[in-house]
């Protein structure tokens, strides 16, 4: 099932094209990579579908139902959430009441406040921060900053989640363990959209990958494929 | 800790002395007269206007200086109905009324971040105010009105229903759902729309029930001064004041910007009258004293000095 | 034509002080950083300064310039190197910084304009300087004005040649487009701001030397001046200091016209301009 499709999806900064007529699909329980070298519009494409950015061209669905137009907190109470390429946490908050403000907010019918908090703690012992619950979240490290990000997105309840970034500036013991991660949060039958400059995890970890050039997708299919490509490694190589 | 600390601290300690405080100044009217009064009808005029600044900006980090304009349509609305209606329902009216203009004012500008927040809303008081002078001298060949006579014990309970009102409201969104999403946007409100929080919606009604103490403060007070125009109405420093107040106060705590407003009213009363400029001079003095060495207010400083004089008991014992 | 010359004319003279005035907010919150609330202020005392000494020692208010400038530059340089400096590198963050150091300017504006109270009254004060008419092509202009007009005009072009030009000019634009990296190619940053803070107030006394020439004066005038320049600074696109000097040409044109029309609807018009470009164009005719 199509859990996520988009159609000639384009996006124009001034007269510069970020994106232009996309085509791409994520099926439900899917890990779906999205890469490309730098300015080839991945943030641009995930700001679209979570509605970061209005959508002018092309039409973007969401469990079969249009979502183009709706707002950021509508969205996310569909059941799709996000985070992002620069951390943007509640500095001044403790990291628990960051998850906590997503469970809170991000389900349409509203958690009981005792519950929230109650699957607030557990999220956070998901992605391993159960010992930094009070320290107020600027003062974590990046990674754990990330983590928090993860935590609170999950505290949403999500089907569909978005990963942007998840791995840039860790070293390779945490993007080990970020790369369990993701298998984790698939485990628990969440589907993922991946964003990711590290090579490595990508191929090991997504089911099949999307590239982006200049705003166009030149190639999809799985990791093997992917990496035998002759475009995708042009790009990567140089022209 | 010590003995005293911990009934100070207890809750029902402090219910307790609120009620006490509270009903002390209910009656009051009723054992003195005269100048005490007017000089607590001030007092709680300035709570009730930096509270309200600070139940919307305090925790969104949005910084308003629309406050002189909620304020000026309030006492407008004193002046035009004060002597048709009772004064309690035009007390109400100046309320709805303000709260609509914020309403309005909050739908159309609140995309506006940072710096131009602040020079909007401080514009749209100018050109309520010149408009509404233009409007007078050109329309009604006249400038400034007169408001309608209240007696004194009156306006107190009026004004103290208000302070109540605005202190019970910031009090409750301070530790309900709602103001932890208005905190979530004052810390990253594009994150904070992606949880689920519908950040315009919060935003705008915050900036109307705020404008609703404002208003209703003012439709009150203008009955004391018996003679209001658009100069007066809608005096800029009354959108200063209030931010002024809850900064020197410290915005962490309620009790912050309510200290800050009670002691630069009193001040105000102590010199304001008598040496004017002498009172601004030093509001400026202390103004910058607090942001260089108080970054969390007066109350901050107090409770950094309170922690550590119980370290020091607590090293002796 | 005589009417349009009036107009135009008194346009230039309107646009030319507003763009002198703007020019230096724009210096102060483009590169320093901190939106001054009390820029009006450091105007009244400019004009206020040059008052006095024309009426108690019969000094050419002209000349007063040479002495005004100077001094306002001093204390606004020592300002920043105390207070501003202070306040910066206590603040958490840049907006932390912006927010802080506006609230701080709202502390001068009340210390500066109670000082000038105490010192000076709340009387209007005025003298009589050049009050000749002189004539246009028809149009007749106070000979005040015209002075007035090529004074601001004059000195916005000395001070475009020394951002253009100098050395120090290209440091300044060089950290209003990026403070760090200015501070990584060495330049000398916290003086570099300093003396933007100190150009910025010179600027604002020479313009209320300038403006005691023409108008009357009060110690409570600042706050109306502050508000011209911000709403031009808006106008022309924050930290933009050529989109000042546009914008304050601009509006010195709509208020000539709209005084033409109706002087009770200037400042609802100057209001007015200002609450529609922020909700058209927030980010004025320049700004990026």
């Amino acid at each position: 099932m199509r859990i996520l499709e988009g159609e000639g999806v384009s996006k124009h900064f001034g007269g510069l094209a970020a994106l232009s007529n996309v085509d791409f699909h994520v099926d439900a329980g899917e890990i779906v990579g999205l890469i490309g070298p730098n300015g080839a519009g991945k943030t641009t494409l995930f700001n679209l579908v979570s509605a970061a950015l209005t959508t002018k061209q092309g039409v973007i669905k969401f469990k079969g139902r249009k979502i183009t137009g709706l707002k950021p907190h509508q969205i996310c109470r569909m059941g799709l959430a996000r985070t992002f390429q620069s951390v943007k946490i509640f500095g001044n908050m403790p990291a628990l009441t960051n998850v906590y403000i997503g469970s809170l907010f991000g389900i349409p019918a509203g958690t009981p406040s005792a519950y929230a908090a109650k699957g607030a703690e557990e999220l956070l012992e998901f992605v391993g921060l159960s010992a930094s619950k009070v320290t107020p979240a600027k003062d974590l490290t990046l990674v754990n900053q990330k983590r928090v990000e993860v935590a609170r997105a999950l505290a949403t309840k999500p089907e569909l989640l978005l990963l942007d970034e998840l791995m840039a500036g860790l070293n390779p013991t945490e993007v080990a363990q970020a790369m369990e991660l993701v298998t984790k949060i698939r485990d628990r039958g969440i589907t993922v959209f991946v964003i990711e400059h590290v090579m490595k995890a990508i191929m090991g970890v997504c089911d099949r990958i999307i590239v982006l050039h200049h705003g166009e997708k030149i190639a999809e299919g799985t990791p093997q494929e992917i990496a035998n490509n002759r475009a995708v490694v042009e790009v990567y190589l140089g022209e | 800790m010590n003995s005293v600390a911990s009934i100070v601290l207890n809750r029902s300690f402090q219910l307790g002395l609120l009620a006490v405080i509270l009903i002390a100044l209910a009656t009051l009217p009723l054992h003195y007269q005269g100048y005490n009064i007017v000089r607590l009808l001030n007092i709680f005029m300035f709570v009730v206007l930096t509270v309200s600044w600070v139940i919307f900006s305090g925790s969104t980090g949005y910084m308003s200086l629309a406050s002189a304009a909620f304020f000026g349509v309030g006492i407008y609305t004193s002046a035009l109905l004060g002597d048709k209606l009772p004064i309690a329902v035009v007390v109400g009216i100046g309320a709805l009324v303000s709260s609509c203009v914020a309403f309005l004012v909050g739908a159309l500008t609140l995309r506006l971040r940072g710096i131009y927040f602040a020079i909007f809303t401080f514009g749209l008081v100018e050109l309520i105010k010149h408009l509404t002078l233009w409007w007078e001298i050109n329309m009604e060949d006249r400038r400034g009105r007169l408001v309608v006579y209240v007696e004194n014990d009156i306006i107190f309970w009026v004004m103290l229903s208000i302070l109540v009102a605005t202190l019970l409201t910031a009090y409750f969104i301070r530790r309900s759902k709602w103001g932890l999403a208005l905190q979530s946007i004052g810390e990253n409100e594009e994150a904070a729309a992606h949880m689920g929080i519908n950040v315009t919606l919060v935003k705008v009604i915050t900036f109307a029930v705020s404008a609703l103490f404002v208003g209703a403060s003012g439709a009150i007070i203008a009955t004391r001064w018996t003679y209001i125009d658009p100069g007066i109405a809608f005096n800029p420093l009354y959108s200063f004041m209030p931010v002024l107040m809850a900064i020197f106060g410290g915005m962490g705590r309620l009790l912050g910007p309510v200290i800050g407003a009670i002691a630069f009213t009193y001040l105000k009363e102590e010199l304001g009258t008598e040496f004017p400029e002498l009172y601004m001079l030093i509001f400026g003095i202390i103004l910058i004293v607090a942001i260089l060495y108080m970054p969390n207010g007066l109350v901050g400083l107090i409770q950094r000095l309170w922690i550590r004089g119980f370290r020091r008991q607590d090293a002796d014992t | 034509m005589v009417e349009f010359l009036n107009i135009f004319i008194g346009g230039l003279i309107l646009g030319g002080i507003y763009a002198l005035i703007a020019v230096g907010l724009s210096l102060q919150y483009g590169v320093a950083r901190v939106l001054n609330i009390s820029h009006g202020e450091f105007i009244m005392v400019g004009a206020f300064l040059t008052w006095a000494m024309y009426t108690f020692w019969g000094l050419n208010p002209l000349a007063s310039l040479a002495i005004v400038g100077p001094a306002i530059f001093v204390v606004g340089f020592v300002l920043h190197r105390t207070l501003f400096t202070r306040l910066r590198t206590s603040s958490a963050s840049p907006a932390a910084y912006e927010g802080g150091s506006l609230i701080a300017t709202f502390g001068l504006m009340f210390i500066i304009q109670n000082l000038a109270i105490i010192t000076w009254g709340t009387d209007i004060e005025a003298y009589s300087f050049l009050n000749t008419g002189v004539s246009i092509f028809g149009a007749r202009f106070a000979a005040n004005r015209l002075t007035m007009l090529l004074f601001a005009a004059g000195i916005c072009v000395v001070f475009y040649l020394f951002l253009a030009r100098t050395r120090l000019g290209k440091a300044i634009r060089a950290a209003a487009q990026d403070p760090e990296t200015a501070g990584m190619m060495g330049v000398n940053i916290k003086r570099v701001l300093a003396l933007c803070f100190g150009l910025g107030a010179l600027m604002a006394g020479l313009a209320g030397s300038l403006l005691s020439m023409c108008y009357p004066i009060r110690t409570t005038m600042g706050l109306e001046y502050t508000i011209i320049a911000i709403i031009v600074v808006v106008l022309g696109g924050m930290g933009s200091i050529v989109g000042s000097f546009i914008g304050g040409l601009i509006l010195g044109m709509v208020g000539s016209i709209v005084l033409y029309i109706d002087p009770s609807l200037s400042l609802v018009a100057y209001y007015f301009i200002f609450i529609l470009l922020l909700l058209v164009r927030p980010t004025g005719i320049l700004g990026k």
